[in-house]
Protein backbone atom coordinates (compact mmCIF):
# COMPACT_ATOMS: atom_id res chain seq x y z
CA UNK A 1 0.00 0.00 0.00
CA UNK A 2 1.31 3.49 -0.93
CA UNK A 3 2.22 5.63 2.09
CA UNK A 4 -0.26 8.45 2.57
CA UNK A 5 1.02 12.03 2.98
CA UNK A 6 1.45 12.88 6.63
CA UNK A 7 1.69 16.38 8.08
CA UNK A 8 4.98 16.71 9.94
CA UNK A 9 5.47 19.65 12.30
CA UNK A 10 9.12 20.60 11.68
CA UNK A 11 9.08 23.21 14.43
CA UNK A 12 8.33 20.73 17.16
CA UNK A 13 10.93 18.01 17.79
CA UNK A 14 9.62 15.35 20.16
CA UNK A 15 13.08 13.83 20.47
CA UNK A 16 16.23 15.89 20.31
CA UNK A 17 19.68 14.33 20.64
CA UNK A 18 22.99 16.19 20.72
CA UNK A 19 26.49 14.69 20.89
CA UNK A 20 25.38 11.23 22.03
CA UNK A 21 28.23 8.83 22.71
CA UNK A 22 28.09 5.25 23.94
CA UNK A 23 30.84 2.65 24.28
CA UNK A 24 30.87 -0.98 25.36
CA UNK A 25 34.20 -1.66 27.06
CA UNK A 26 36.71 -0.33 24.51
CA UNK A 27 34.38 -0.30 21.52
CA UNK A 28 32.77 3.07 20.73
CA UNK A 29 29.39 2.26 19.19
CA UNK A 30 27.87 5.73 18.99
CA UNK A 31 30.37 8.53 18.41
CA UNK A 32 28.56 11.82 18.57
CA UNK A 33 24.99 11.39 17.35
CA UNK A 34 22.83 14.44 16.61
CA UNK A 35 19.18 13.76 15.82
CA UNK A 36 15.76 15.41 15.82
CA UNK A 37 12.49 13.52 15.48
CA UNK A 38 9.60 15.82 14.64
CA UNK A 39 5.95 15.58 15.64
CA UNK A 40 4.10 13.19 13.34
CA UNK A 41 7.20 11.96 11.52
CA UNK A 42 8.39 8.44 10.74
CA UNK A 43 12.19 8.47 10.89
CA UNK A 44 13.97 5.36 9.68
CA UNK A 45 17.43 4.65 11.07
CA UNK A 46 19.30 2.45 8.61
CA UNK A 47 22.58 0.74 9.17
CA UNK A 48 24.41 -2.55 9.15
CA UNK A 49 24.16 -4.99 12.05
CA UNK A 50 26.22 -3.95 15.06
CA UNK A 51 26.31 -0.24 14.21
CA UNK A 52 24.38 0.73 17.33
CA UNK A 53 20.88 1.27 15.93
CA UNK A 54 19.17 -0.66 18.71
CA UNK A 55 21.50 0.91 21.28
CA UNK A 56 20.21 4.31 20.15
CA UNK A 57 16.55 3.53 20.86
CA UNK A 58 17.40 1.72 24.08
CA UNK A 59 19.10 4.92 25.26
CA UNK A 60 16.04 6.97 24.21
CA UNK A 61 13.76 4.70 26.24
CA UNK A 62 16.10 4.77 29.25
CA UNK A 63 17.07 1.09 29.06
CA UNK A 64 20.72 2.06 28.57
CA UNK A 65 22.60 5.04 29.93
CA UNK A 66 24.57 7.24 27.53
CA UNK A 67 28.25 7.97 28.21
CA UNK A 68 27.91 11.53 26.95
CA UNK A 69 25.36 13.78 25.27
CA UNK A 70 22.01 15.48 25.76
CA UNK A 71 18.83 13.51 25.05
CA UNK A 72 15.55 15.38 25.31
CA UNK A 73 12.40 13.30 24.94
CA UNK A 74 9.02 15.07 25.00
CA UNK A 75 10.68 18.04 26.69
CA UNK A 76 12.49 16.04 29.37
CA UNK A 77 16.24 15.56 29.50
CA UNK A 78 16.46 11.88 30.32
CA UNK A 79 19.89 12.20 31.93
CA UNK A 80 18.46 14.44 34.64
CA UNK A 81 15.10 12.92 35.52
CA UNK A 82 14.12 10.85 38.53
CA UNK A 83 13.08 7.20 38.28
CA UNK A 84 9.47 8.23 38.76
CA UNK A 85 9.66 10.80 35.95
CA UNK A 86 11.33 8.21 33.71
CA UNK A 87 8.52 5.78 34.44
CA UNK A 88 5.92 8.44 33.56
CA UNK A 89 7.82 9.31 30.39
CA UNK A 90 8.00 5.66 29.34
CA UNK A 91 4.21 5.44 29.31
CA UNK A 92 4.28 8.04 26.53
CA UNK A 93 6.77 5.98 24.50
CA UNK A 94 5.89 2.69 22.83
CA UNK A 95 8.72 0.22 22.24
CA UNK A 96 8.22 -2.63 19.79
CA UNK A 97 10.94 -5.22 20.32
CA UNK A 98 12.73 -7.14 17.60
CA UNK A 99 11.48 -10.49 18.94
CA UNK A 100 8.18 -9.01 20.13
CA UNK A 101 9.04 -9.81 23.78
CA UNK A 102 5.52 -11.02 24.53
CA UNK A 103 5.09 -12.38 28.07
CA UNK A 104 4.98 -16.05 27.24
CA UNK A 105 3.21 -17.12 30.42
CA UNK A 106 0.22 -14.87 29.65
CA UNK A 107 -2.49 -15.01 27.00
CA UNK A 108 -2.75 -12.24 24.38
CA UNK A 109 -5.45 -10.58 26.49
CA UNK A 110 -3.28 -10.63 29.64
CA UNK A 111 -0.31 -9.32 27.64
CA UNK A 112 -2.37 -6.34 26.56
CA UNK A 113 -3.96 -5.78 29.96
CA UNK A 114 -0.68 -5.93 31.86
CA UNK A 115 0.63 -2.39 31.11
CA UNK A 116 -2.87 -0.92 31.15
CA UNK A 117 -3.87 -2.17 34.60
CA UNK A 118 -0.57 -1.06 36.10
CA UNK A 119 -0.53 2.41 34.59
CA UNK A 120 -4.17 3.49 34.66
CA UNK A 121 -5.28 3.50 38.26
CA UNK A 122 -8.99 3.01 38.81
CA UNK A 123 -9.66 1.74 35.29
CA UNK A 124 -12.85 -0.34 35.11
CA UNK A 125 -13.18 -3.84 33.65
CA UNK A 126 -15.33 -2.44 30.86
CA UNK A 127 -12.71 0.16 29.93
CA UNK A 128 -9.98 -2.48 29.95
CA UNK A 129 -12.01 -4.71 27.60
CA UNK A 130 -12.79 -1.79 25.27
CA UNK A 131 -9.10 -0.77 25.09
CA UNK A 132 -7.99 -4.35 24.45
CA UNK A 133 -10.58 -4.80 21.69
CA UNK A 134 -9.64 -1.46 20.08
CA UNK A 135 -5.93 -2.21 19.78
CA UNK A 136 -6.51 -5.79 18.72
CA UNK A 137 -8.85 -4.51 16.04
CA UNK A 138 -6.21 -1.95 14.96
CA UNK A 139 -3.68 -4.73 14.35
CA UNK A 140 -6.34 -7.03 12.84
CA UNK A 141 -5.96 -9.87 15.33
CA UNK A 142 -9.17 -9.83 17.40
CA UNK A 143 -9.52 -13.59 17.01
CA UNK A 144 -6.27 -14.30 18.90
CA UNK A 145 -7.40 -12.74 22.18
CA UNK A 146 -7.35 -15.96 24.19
CA UNK A 147 -4.32 -17.55 22.53
CA UNK A 148 -0.89 -17.97 24.10
CA UNK A 149 2.09 -16.28 22.40
CA UNK A 150 3.53 -19.70 21.54
CA UNK A 151 0.47 -20.36 19.36
CA UNK A 152 1.05 -17.27 17.21
CA UNK A 153 3.09 -16.90 14.02
CA UNK A 154 6.05 -14.50 13.79
CA UNK A 155 3.99 -11.83 12.05
CA UNK A 156 1.15 -12.18 14.56
CA UNK A 157 3.59 -11.85 17.46
CA UNK A 158 4.95 -8.63 15.95
CA UNK A 159 1.43 -7.27 15.61
CA UNK A 160 0.48 -8.17 19.17
CA UNK A 161 3.77 -6.59 20.34
CA UNK A 162 2.75 -3.38 18.56
CA UNK A 163 -0.79 -3.63 19.98
CA UNK A 164 0.65 -3.92 23.49
CA UNK A 165 2.54 -0.67 23.06
CA UNK A 166 -0.48 1.07 21.49
CA UNK A 167 -2.74 0.30 24.43
CA UNK A 168 -1.16 3.12 26.44
CA UNK A 169 -1.70 5.63 23.58
CA UNK A 170 1.98 6.51 23.16
CA UNK A 171 3.08 9.73 21.49
CA UNK A 172 6.32 8.18 20.26
CA UNK A 173 6.80 4.70 18.81
CA UNK A 174 10.20 3.00 18.68
CA UNK A 175 10.32 -0.01 16.36
CA UNK A 176 13.35 -2.29 16.65
CA UNK A 177 13.75 -4.26 13.40
CA UNK A 178 9.98 -4.63 12.82
CA UNK A 179 10.36 -6.82 9.74
CA UNK A 180 13.32 -8.97 10.83
CA UNK A 181 12.76 -12.67 10.25
CA UNK A 182 9.45 -12.27 8.42
CA UNK A 183 8.47 -13.35 4.92
CA UNK A 184 8.13 -10.57 2.27
CA UNK A 185 4.31 -10.52 2.33
CA UNK A 186 4.18 -10.25 6.13
CA UNK A 187 6.89 -7.56 5.93
CA UNK A 188 4.63 -5.48 3.70
CA UNK A 189 1.72 -6.02 6.09
CA UNK A 190 3.85 -4.84 9.01
CA UNK A 191 5.02 -1.80 7.00
CA UNK A 192 1.38 -0.94 6.29
CA UNK A 193 0.57 -1.34 9.96
CA UNK A 194 3.39 1.05 10.92
CA UNK A 195 1.95 3.66 8.52
CA UNK A 196 -1.56 3.04 9.82
CA UNK A 197 -0.39 3.51 13.40
CA UNK A 198 1.25 6.80 12.41
CA UNK A 199 -1.97 8.11 10.88
CA UNK A 200 -4.56 6.65 13.23
CA UNK A 201 -2.76 7.25 16.52
CA UNK A 202 -0.84 10.37 15.39
CA UNK A 203 2.49 9.00 16.61
CA UNK A 204 6.04 10.05 15.82
CA UNK A 205 8.24 7.02 15.22
CA UNK A 206 11.81 5.87 14.96
CA UNK A 207 12.07 2.69 12.92
CA UNK A 208 15.30 0.75 13.22
CA UNK A 209 15.91 -1.52 10.26
CA UNK A 210 18.31 -2.72 7.61
CA UNK A 211 15.42 -3.63 5.32
CA UNK A 212 15.26 -1.06 2.50
CA UNK A 213 11.70 -2.00 1.54
CA UNK A 214 10.61 -1.19 5.06
CA UNK A 215 12.64 2.05 4.97
CA UNK A 216 11.12 3.15 1.68
CA UNK A 217 7.54 2.23 2.59
CA UNK A 218 7.46 3.67 6.10
CA UNK A 219 10.04 6.44 6.32
CA UNK A 220 9.30 10.13 5.87
CA UNK A 221 13.00 10.64 6.46
CA UNK A 222 15.96 8.26 6.48
CA UNK A 223 19.09 8.56 8.63
CA UNK A 224 22.03 6.34 7.68
CA UNK A 225 24.14 5.26 10.64
CA UNK A 226 27.72 4.53 9.67
CA UNK A 227 30.79 4.28 11.89
CA UNK A 228 28.88 5.53 14.93
CA UNK A 229 27.50 8.68 13.30
CA UNK A 230 24.68 9.70 10.98
CA UNK A 231 26.49 10.12 7.67
CA UNK A 232 23.52 10.80 5.44
CA UNK A 233 20.04 12.10 6.28
CA UNK A 234 17.13 12.95 4.01
CA UNK A 235 14.42 11.30 1.95
CA UNK A 236 15.03 7.79 0.66
CA UNK A 237 16.11 9.06 -2.76
CA UNK A 238 18.36 11.74 -1.29
CA UNK A 239 20.17 9.27 0.94
CA UNK A 240 20.85 6.77 -1.84
CA UNK A 241 21.63 9.26 -4.60
CA UNK A 242 25.33 8.98 -3.91
CA UNK A 243 28.50 7.25 -4.97
CA UNK A 244 29.65 6.87 -1.36
CA UNK A 245 31.23 3.41 -1.27
CA UNK A 246 29.89 2.86 2.27
CA UNK A 247 26.28 3.56 1.24
CA UNK A 248 26.02 2.24 -2.31
CA UNK A 249 26.52 -1.48 -1.55
CA UNK A 250 23.74 -1.24 1.00
CA UNK A 251 21.38 -0.19 -1.77
CA UNK A 252 22.78 -2.49 -4.45
CA UNK A 253 22.41 -5.62 -2.35
CA UNK A 254 18.73 -4.96 -1.77
CA UNK A 255 16.33 -5.70 -4.58
CA UNK A 256 14.55 -2.40 -4.92
CA UNK A 257 15.80 0.30 -7.24
CA UNK B 1 61.95 -14.89 25.39
CA UNK B 2 63.97 -16.94 27.89
CA UNK B 3 62.41 -19.16 30.54
CA UNK B 4 62.75 -16.62 33.40
CA UNK B 5 61.00 -14.02 31.34
CA UNK B 6 58.30 -16.53 30.41
CA UNK B 7 57.79 -17.34 34.07
CA UNK B 8 57.55 -13.65 34.99
CA UNK B 9 54.94 -13.08 32.30
CA UNK B 10 53.03 -16.15 33.47
CA UNK B 11 53.14 -14.98 37.11
CA UNK B 12 52.02 -11.49 36.12
CA UNK B 13 49.17 -12.97 34.10
CA UNK B 14 48.21 -15.22 37.00
CA UNK B 15 48.40 -12.27 39.41
CA UNK B 16 46.22 -10.11 37.21
CA UNK B 17 43.77 -13.01 36.84
CA UNK B 18 43.75 -13.47 40.60
CA UNK B 19 43.26 -9.72 41.10
CA UNK B 20 40.42 -9.80 38.61
CA UNK B 21 38.79 -12.75 40.37
CA UNK B 22 39.06 -11.03 43.76
CA UNK B 23 37.68 -7.84 42.24
CA UNK B 24 34.84 -9.77 40.56
CA UNK B 25 33.98 -11.42 43.87
CA UNK B 26 33.65 -8.07 45.66
CA UNK B 27 31.72 -6.56 42.76
CA UNK B 28 29.20 -9.41 42.82
CA UNK B 29 28.98 -9.15 46.63
CA UNK B 30 28.18 -5.44 46.24
CA UNK B 31 25.63 -6.20 43.51
CA UNK B 32 23.87 -8.83 45.63
CA UNK B 33 23.70 -6.36 48.54
CA UNK B 34 22.19 -3.75 46.25
CA UNK B 35 19.70 -6.34 44.99
CA UNK B 36 18.65 -7.25 48.54
CA UNK B 37 18.36 -3.57 49.52
CA UNK B 38 16.22 -2.94 46.45
CA UNK B 39 13.95 -5.81 47.48
CA UNK B 40 13.36 -4.25 50.92
CA UNK B 41 12.85 -0.82 49.34
CA UNK B 42 10.23 -2.04 46.86
CA UNK B 43 8.51 -5.03 48.46
CA UNK B 44 6.74 -3.17 51.24
CA UNK B 45 5.69 -0.08 49.33
CA UNK B 46 2.28 0.01 47.57
CA UNK B 47 0.95 -1.01 45.12
CA UNK B 48 1.23 -4.58 46.36
CA UNK B 49 1.08 -7.41 43.84
CA UNK B 50 -0.90 -9.63 46.23
CA UNK B 51 -2.52 -11.70 43.50
CA UNK B 52 0.87 -12.51 41.99
CA UNK B 53 2.33 -13.30 45.44
CA UNK B 54 -0.52 -15.77 46.02
CA UNK B 55 0.01 -17.30 42.58
CA UNK B 56 3.72 -17.71 43.27
CA UNK B 57 3.02 -19.22 46.72
CA UNK B 58 0.80 -21.77 45.01
CA UNK B 59 3.50 -22.45 42.38
CA UNK B 60 6.22 -22.92 45.01
CA UNK B 61 4.01 -25.16 47.14
CA UNK B 62 2.71 -27.30 44.31
CA UNK B 63 6.11 -27.63 42.65
CA UNK B 64 7.71 -29.07 45.78
CA UNK B 65 4.78 -30.80 47.50
CA UNK B 66 5.13 -34.35 46.13
CA UNK B 67 8.90 -34.48 46.41
CA UNK B 68 8.84 -33.05 49.92
CA UNK B 69 6.15 -35.51 51.01
CA UNK B 70 8.13 -38.49 49.78
CA UNK B 71 11.53 -37.24 50.96
CA UNK B 72 10.26 -36.13 54.38
CA UNK B 73 8.61 -39.49 54.98
CA UNK B 74 11.68 -41.46 53.89
CA UNK B 75 14.04 -39.29 55.96
CA UNK B 76 11.92 -39.92 59.08
CA UNK B 77 11.67 -43.64 58.39
CA UNK B 78 15.36 -44.17 57.58
CA UNK B 79 16.60 -41.97 60.41
CA UNK B 80 14.56 -43.98 62.92
CA UNK B 81 15.66 -47.28 61.40
CA UNK B 82 19.36 -46.32 61.42
CA UNK B 83 19.25 -44.94 64.98
CA UNK B 84 17.62 -48.03 66.44
CA UNK B 85 20.73 -50.31 66.65
CA UNK B 86 22.78 -47.68 68.50
CA UNK B 87 20.02 -47.09 71.05
CA UNK B 88 19.38 -50.85 71.34
CA UNK B 89 22.94 -51.35 72.62
CA UNK B 90 21.97 -49.34 75.70
CA UNK B 91 18.44 -50.71 75.85
CA UNK B 92 17.14 -47.24 75.09
CA UNK B 93 14.74 -47.90 72.17
CA UNK B 94 12.05 -46.06 74.08
CA UNK B 95 13.99 -42.86 73.48
CA UNK B 96 13.61 -43.22 69.73
CA UNK B 97 10.57 -40.91 69.38
CA UNK B 98 12.36 -38.18 71.33
CA UNK B 99 15.52 -38.59 69.29
CA UNK B 100 13.58 -38.53 66.03
CA UNK B 101 11.60 -35.46 67.04
CA UNK B 102 14.71 -33.51 68.08
CA UNK B 103 16.54 -34.41 64.88
CA UNK B 104 13.60 -33.72 62.59
CA UNK B 105 12.19 -30.60 64.20
CA UNK B 106 15.48 -28.93 65.00
CA UNK B 107 17.50 -29.73 61.90
CA UNK B 108 16.24 -32.14 59.27
CA UNK B 109 12.85 -30.68 58.37
CA UNK B 110 14.03 -27.13 57.56
CA UNK B 111 17.24 -28.36 55.95
CA UNK B 112 15.69 -31.08 53.76
CA UNK B 113 12.91 -28.70 52.68
CA UNK B 114 15.42 -25.97 51.85
CA UNK B 115 17.63 -28.31 49.83
CA UNK B 116 14.71 -29.68 47.84
CA UNK B 117 13.30 -26.21 47.28
CA UNK B 118 16.73 -24.98 46.15
CA UNK B 119 16.69 -27.62 43.45
CA UNK B 120 13.05 -27.40 42.43
CA UNK B 121 12.08 -23.81 43.09
CA UNK B 122 15.43 -22.00 42.93
CA UNK B 123 16.38 -23.46 39.57
CA UNK B 124 12.93 -22.81 38.18
CA UNK B 125 12.97 -19.15 39.28
CA UNK B 126 16.50 -18.72 37.88
CA UNK B 127 15.58 -20.27 34.54
CA UNK B 128 12.25 -18.45 34.24
CA UNK B 129 13.63 -14.99 34.96
CA UNK B 130 16.78 -15.74 32.95
CA UNK B 131 14.72 -16.64 29.92
CA UNK B 132 12.57 -13.53 30.41
CA UNK B 133 15.75 -11.45 30.52
CA UNK B 134 17.28 -12.86 27.34
CA UNK B 135 14.00 -12.64 25.40
CA UNK B 136 13.70 -8.98 26.48
CA UNK B 137 10.43 -9.57 28.37
CA UNK B 138 11.86 -7.80 31.42
CA UNK B 139 12.92 -4.85 29.24
CA UNK B 140 9.42 -4.82 27.74
CA UNK B 141 7.92 -4.51 31.22
CA UNK B 142 10.35 -1.73 32.06
CA UNK B 143 9.63 0.36 28.95
CA UNK B 144 5.88 0.00 29.42
CA UNK B 145 6.13 1.88 32.72
CA UNK B 146 5.56 -1.15 34.93
CA UNK B 147 8.01 -2.21 37.61
CA UNK B 148 9.44 -5.61 36.67
CA UNK B 149 11.49 -5.85 39.85
CA UNK B 150 8.40 -5.50 42.00
CA UNK B 151 6.29 -7.80 39.86
CA UNK B 152 8.86 -10.51 39.22
CA UNK B 153 11.40 -10.39 42.06
CA UNK B 154 9.50 -9.12 45.11
CA UNK B 155 6.59 -11.48 44.52
CA UNK B 156 8.79 -14.55 44.13
CA UNK B 157 11.00 -13.76 47.13
CA UNK B 158 7.94 -13.12 49.31
CA UNK B 159 6.40 -16.36 48.06
CA UNK B 160 9.42 -18.50 48.95
CA UNK B 161 9.79 -16.72 52.30
CA UNK B 162 6.16 -17.46 53.17
CA UNK B 163 5.82 -20.92 51.65
CA UNK B 164 9.04 -22.64 52.68
CA UNK B 165 8.34 -22.39 56.45
CA UNK B 166 4.91 -23.94 55.77
CA UNK B 167 6.52 -26.69 53.71
CA UNK B 168 9.16 -27.24 56.40
CA UNK B 169 6.43 -27.71 59.02
CA UNK B 170 4.75 -30.19 56.71
CA UNK B 171 8.08 -31.99 56.13
CA UNK B 172 8.46 -32.26 59.91
CA UNK B 173 5.02 -33.82 60.18
CA UNK B 174 5.53 -36.41 57.41
CA UNK B 175 9.00 -37.13 58.81
CA UNK B 176 7.42 -37.92 62.17
CA UNK B 177 4.86 -40.13 60.42
CA UNK B 178 7.77 -42.01 58.81
CA UNK B 179 9.43 -42.35 62.22
CA UNK B 180 6.16 -43.48 63.80
CA UNK B 181 5.72 -46.19 61.16
CA UNK B 182 9.05 -47.71 62.10
CA UNK B 183 8.49 -47.41 65.86
CA UNK B 184 4.97 -48.77 65.66
CA UNK B 185 6.05 -51.74 63.53
CA UNK B 186 8.80 -52.66 66.00
CA UNK B 187 7.40 -51.68 69.39
CA UNK B 188 3.69 -51.46 68.61
CA UNK B 189 3.58 -47.94 70.10
CA UNK B 190 0.30 -46.06 69.63
CA UNK B 191 0.15 -42.74 67.76
CA UNK B 192 -0.87 -40.88 70.94
CA UNK B 193 1.98 -42.33 72.98
CA UNK B 194 4.43 -41.63 70.16
CA UNK B 195 3.33 -38.00 69.87
CA UNK B 196 3.54 -37.50 73.64
CA UNK B 197 7.17 -38.61 73.51
CA UNK B 198 7.79 -36.50 70.43
CA UNK B 199 6.77 -33.25 72.12
CA UNK B 200 8.34 -34.01 75.49
CA UNK B 201 11.95 -33.01 74.68
CA UNK B 202 11.04 -30.06 72.48
CA UNK B 203 11.14 -26.54 73.89
CA UNK B 204 9.52 -23.39 72.53
CA UNK B 205 12.98 -22.26 71.36
CA UNK B 206 13.16 -25.28 69.06
CA UNK B 207 9.99 -24.29 67.23
CA UNK B 208 11.03 -20.65 66.99
CA UNK B 209 14.53 -21.54 65.78
CA UNK B 210 13.13 -23.93 63.21
CA UNK B 211 10.68 -21.32 61.97
CA UNK B 212 13.32 -18.59 61.79
CA UNK B 213 15.64 -20.96 59.97
CA UNK B 214 12.98 -21.81 57.38
CA UNK B 215 12.17 -18.14 56.83
CA UNK B 216 15.87 -17.36 56.28
CA UNK B 217 16.22 -20.35 53.94
CA UNK B 218 13.10 -19.33 52.00
CA UNK B 219 14.33 -15.79 51.60
CA UNK B 220 17.76 -17.03 50.50
CA UNK B 221 16.36 -19.42 47.88
CA UNK B 222 14.08 -16.73 46.46
CA UNK B 223 16.62 -13.94 46.40
CA UNK B 224 19.42 -16.10 44.94
CA UNK B 225 17.16 -17.52 42.21
CA UNK B 226 15.86 -14.07 41.32
CA UNK B 227 19.32 -12.48 41.39
CA UNK B 228 20.75 -15.12 39.07
CA UNK B 229 17.82 -14.98 36.65
CA UNK B 230 17.26 -11.22 36.69
CA UNK B 231 20.92 -10.54 35.94
CA UNK B 232 21.50 -13.32 33.44
CA UNK B 233 22.87 -12.57 29.99
CA UNK B 234 24.59 -14.21 27.03
CA UNK B 235 21.51 -15.86 25.50
CA UNK B 236 20.42 -19.39 26.21
CA UNK B 237 23.78 -20.23 27.80
CA UNK B 238 23.02 -17.52 30.36
CA UNK B 239 19.68 -19.16 31.20
CA UNK B 240 21.40 -22.47 31.98
CA UNK B 241 24.01 -20.70 34.07
CA UNK B 242 21.33 -18.78 35.94
CA UNK B 243 19.45 -21.98 36.81
CA UNK B 244 22.61 -23.77 37.82
CA UNK B 245 23.95 -20.79 39.77
CA UNK B 246 20.65 -20.48 41.62
CA UNK B 247 20.82 -24.08 42.87
CA UNK B 248 24.52 -24.21 43.75
CA UNK B 249 24.65 -20.82 45.48
CA UNK B 250 21.39 -21.33 47.37
CA UNK B 251 22.47 -24.78 48.64
CA UNK B 252 25.85 -23.45 49.73
CA UNK B 253 24.28 -20.49 51.54
CA UNK B 254 21.67 -22.73 53.19
CA UNK B 255 24.44 -24.80 54.82
CA UNK B 256 26.32 -21.68 55.95
CA UNK B 257 23.11 -20.24 57.43
CA UNK B 258 22.35 -23.57 59.13
CA UNK B 259 25.69 -23.44 60.95
CA UNK B 260 25.23 -19.81 61.99
CA UNK B 261 21.65 -20.25 63.20
CA UNK B 262 22.49 -23.43 65.12
CA UNK B 263 25.28 -21.55 66.89
CA UNK B 264 22.99 -18.61 67.65
CA UNK B 265 20.20 -20.87 68.92
CA UNK B 266 22.71 -22.45 71.31
CA UNK B 267 23.09 -19.09 73.07
CA UNK B 268 19.35 -18.98 73.88
CA UNK B 269 19.10 -22.55 75.07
Amino acid sequence: MEKAKVKVDHTNPVISIRGLEKSFEDYAVLRGIDLDLYQGENLVVLGRSGTGKSVLIKIISGLLRPDKGEITVLGKNIAHITDRELQELRIRIGFSFQNSALYDSMTVRKNLEFPLVRNRKGITRKEIDTNVETVLDAVGLSQTINQMPSELSGGQRKRIGIARTLILNPEIMLYDEPTAGLDPITCIEINDLINEVQQRFNTSSIIITHDLTCAKQTGDRIAMLLEGQFQRTGTFDEVFDTNDSRVKPFFDYNFIK
Amino acid sequence: MDTAENTTVAIRKKNSKLKQSVLDFFVSLYNINQFILRFFKEAFVPPFELKEVMRQCYEVGVRSFTLISVTGFIVGLIFTKQSRPSLSQFGAESWLPSLVSIAIMRALAPLVTALIASGKVGSSIGAELGSMRVTEQIDAMEVSGTKPFKYLVCTRVLATTITIPILATYTGFVGLVGGYLNVSMNEGTSWTAFMEQVFEPLAFTDFVASLVKSIVFGFTIGIVGCYQGYNSNKGTEGVGKAANGAVVTAMFLVFIEEIIIVQMTGWFR
